[in-house]
């Protein structure tokens, strides 16, 4: 079974620098992290890898060359290899440029029987990239998934909704975004660390996986961000401290009679 | 793609068992605000099987209903949902679609502007047109709320975007709109060969859903262990409220992840937001700062959590909570 896992490098801190001519991020931290969500998606595959046979485990990401490092990581931690996808021209693209890259990555890599990737990414939480990568690829995607079972051709999922969760089943190959609830992502380990600095991870730009400079990075992207602004974070606030005159909590009750939240 | 081909605003409606959810009201305002703007007129799609009342979507201001009709529509899967909804796109080319950001809308939003090649921008909290250019202005907050952007879709339509639930009142019902209800059959293209929908189970835990609920009430790392956690959901049953939590509290064990609120868990702004022993972290903050009221209860009167609160009581949460129960439940039998 070959499984992909999609992994994105985002910032450590919330520290993150934007471009103001193009109104995307600057990526050049030093403190850059795997996307927790996607350490999710790479311990479910080698959770898989555990439990059946012949599991090969490839790491996918698209970034900066400092991404390399996420993916050394994630095959410190159990990876089998990695693929970067780098090059000036994928910079500035948007969620359907980088699925595009993506998915033109993934085919090359062909036949995969199970993509896995966070549900979202903590810097740009749009949670939109697995699908469209899904769609592209014209495969089965499930989302918000926190349990995962493998059958002769089939997985069977949990999909964490609204007011519940929901037990849906799919064809493989197929893509699968995970939440959180899903497992306890592992740890690097020493033979892990060791093998990392030997395995060697190709770097693919566009003309690697078949892509013209039109389809990727800001030219290829079909949204354009007009601005980016701070938002007013903090309100007036109305302060007590509670004492034992009981002022505190009548204050509050008046203060929520009077917005008409409780009557 | 000739864009001047593309006219009308169109929301995607949501509807559970066969009824239609409040969140379709709301796009409904915010679809009626953009489709005045742009002269043009409002449709609602809905997808699913047997749909009740589709009329109320005309009273709360649709022009035009499009009921994509089929049982392979009753429950959610991402492959017919897509097909119905690229198909109906195709035939009816709205230049603007918006949906909720809801896991259904979040789910096959991606997937139609995917196979559309066109740009989609998610849970946006403002939406507003450019009156020179007559373009969809796509706004949400980015790096965890510290920064807005303002994002537009200029080549391609639809011009596709998800809004948070909640981020809006539903429409206002007017007796007097009129509007036509078109019923859509695409037939066996909706079957599909390779998923299928076993059940859904309803999480006991989660008697409230927490991104439907008007108030939430929230813990963290003050309430010390599980015990003191009580407090919280107390209040919160007091108050008819939704239970949340920080990921300090969902990883103690306190409670499950599905009520966790933050960067890494859900995102919510409910009327009513009463963070109780929550330091305040940018992280928990993204999840929760675009509340309409913000109550705040902590010992530490620096915590971050009061610089984004409309009210803030410093003290004891163990002393200060039981206090606000009986207060209400008072406020409740009229003594």
């Amino acid at each position: 079974m070959n499984i992909v896992v999609l992994i994105k490098q985002v910032p450590g801190t919330d520290n993150v620098k934007m471009d103001p001519k193009t109104g995307t991020m600057i990526r050049t931290g030093k403190d850059n992290i795997i996307n927790p969500l996607d350490e999710n998606a790479l311990e479910e595959a080698l959770r898989l890898k555990r439990s059946l046979k012949n599991v090969t485990v490839t790491v996918v990401s698209m970034g900066p060359e400092s991404a390399m490092k996420a993916i050394k990581e994630a095959i410190a931690m159990g990876a089998d290899g990695g693929i970067l996808l780098s090059g000036r021209a994928f910079a500035g693209s948007d969620t359907i440029a980088t699925a595009r890259v993506l998915s033109s990555a993934i085919r090359k890599l062909w036949p995969v029987d199970l993509i896995l990737c966070g549900e979202r990414a903590t810097d740009g939480e749009t949670g939109q990239t697995g699908a469209m990568v899904a769609a592209m690829l014209d495969i089965p995607v499930q989302t918000y998934v926190q349990k995962l079972e493998v059958g002769d051709g089939i997985i069977t999922v949990e999909r964490l909704v609204e007011g519940g969760f929901e037990r849906v089943q799919v064809k493989i190959p197929a893509l699968v975004t995970v939440v959180k609830g899903i497992n306890q992502p592992g740890f690097p380990t020493l033979a892990g660390k060791l093998r990392a600095k030997e395995v060697q991870v190709p770097v693919w730009g566009p003309e690697d996986v078949g892509l013209v400079p039109d389809e990727i990075g800001l030219k290829g992207s079909p949204t354009r961000v007009v601005k980016i602004f701070s938002p007013k974070l903090s309100r007036d606030t109305i302060m007590y401290r509670h004492d034992n005159t009981g002022r505190a909590i009548s204050e509050l009750i008046n203060f929520l009679g009077a917005r008409e939240i409780i009557v | 793609m000739d864009v001047k081909e593309y006219r009308g605003v169109m929301v995607l409606g949501e509807q559970r068992n066969g009824t239609i959810h409040r969140v379709t009201f709301e796009l409904l305002n915010r679809g009626r605000s953009l489709a005045d703007k742009l002269g043009v007129e409002l449709s609602c799609a809905i997808l699913g099987d047997r749909v009740d009342d589709l009329g109320e979507v005309i009273l709360r201001g649709a022009d035009k209903v499009y009921h994509v009709c089929s049982q392979d529509l009753a429950t959610f899967l991402p492959g017919p949902y897509t097909r119905a909804l690229v198909q109906l796109i195709q035939e009816e080319k709205p230049e603007i679609i918006i949906a909720a950001a809801t896991t259904t809308g979040r789910t096959v939003m991606p997937l139609v502007a995917a196979r559309l090649g066109t740009g989609l921008t998610a849970d946006c909290t403002y939406l507003d047109i450019d009156p020179e250019e007559r373009i969809l202005l796509q706004t949400r907050p980015a790096i965890g709320g510290n920064i807005m952007a303002t994002i537009k879709t200029p080549f391609t339509r639809p011009q596709m975007a998800t809004v948070r639930p909640r981020s809006t009142r539903p429409a206002p019902r007017d007796e007097s709109r009129t509007g036509e209800i078109t019923v859509k059959n695409y037939g066996d293209m909706l079957v599909s060969l390779t998923e299928r929908f076993l059940e859904f189970m309803a999480d006991p835990s989660q008697e409230v859903n927490i991104q439907d609920a008007d108030i939430i009430v929230s813990g963290g790392k003050g309430l010390k262990n599980r015990e003191g956690f009580k407090l919280v959901e107390e209040l919160a049953r007091v108050l008819g409220a939704g239970v949340g939590a920080t990921r300090d509290a969902v990883e103690l064990g306190w409670i499950s992840y599905s009520h966790q609120i933050g960067l890494s868990g859900k995102t919510v702004s409910p009327k009513l937001y009463i963070a109780v022993g929550i330091s305040g972290k940018v992280q928990h903050l993204a999840g929760m700062q675009t509340s309409e009221t913000i109550v705040a209860i902590n010992k530490d009167p620096d915590a971050q959590i009061f610089q984004v609160a409309d009210f803030g009581i410093v003290g004891d949460a163990f002393e200060v909570v039981p206090e606000l129960i009986d207060a209400l439940k008072k406020l409740r039998t009229g003594a």
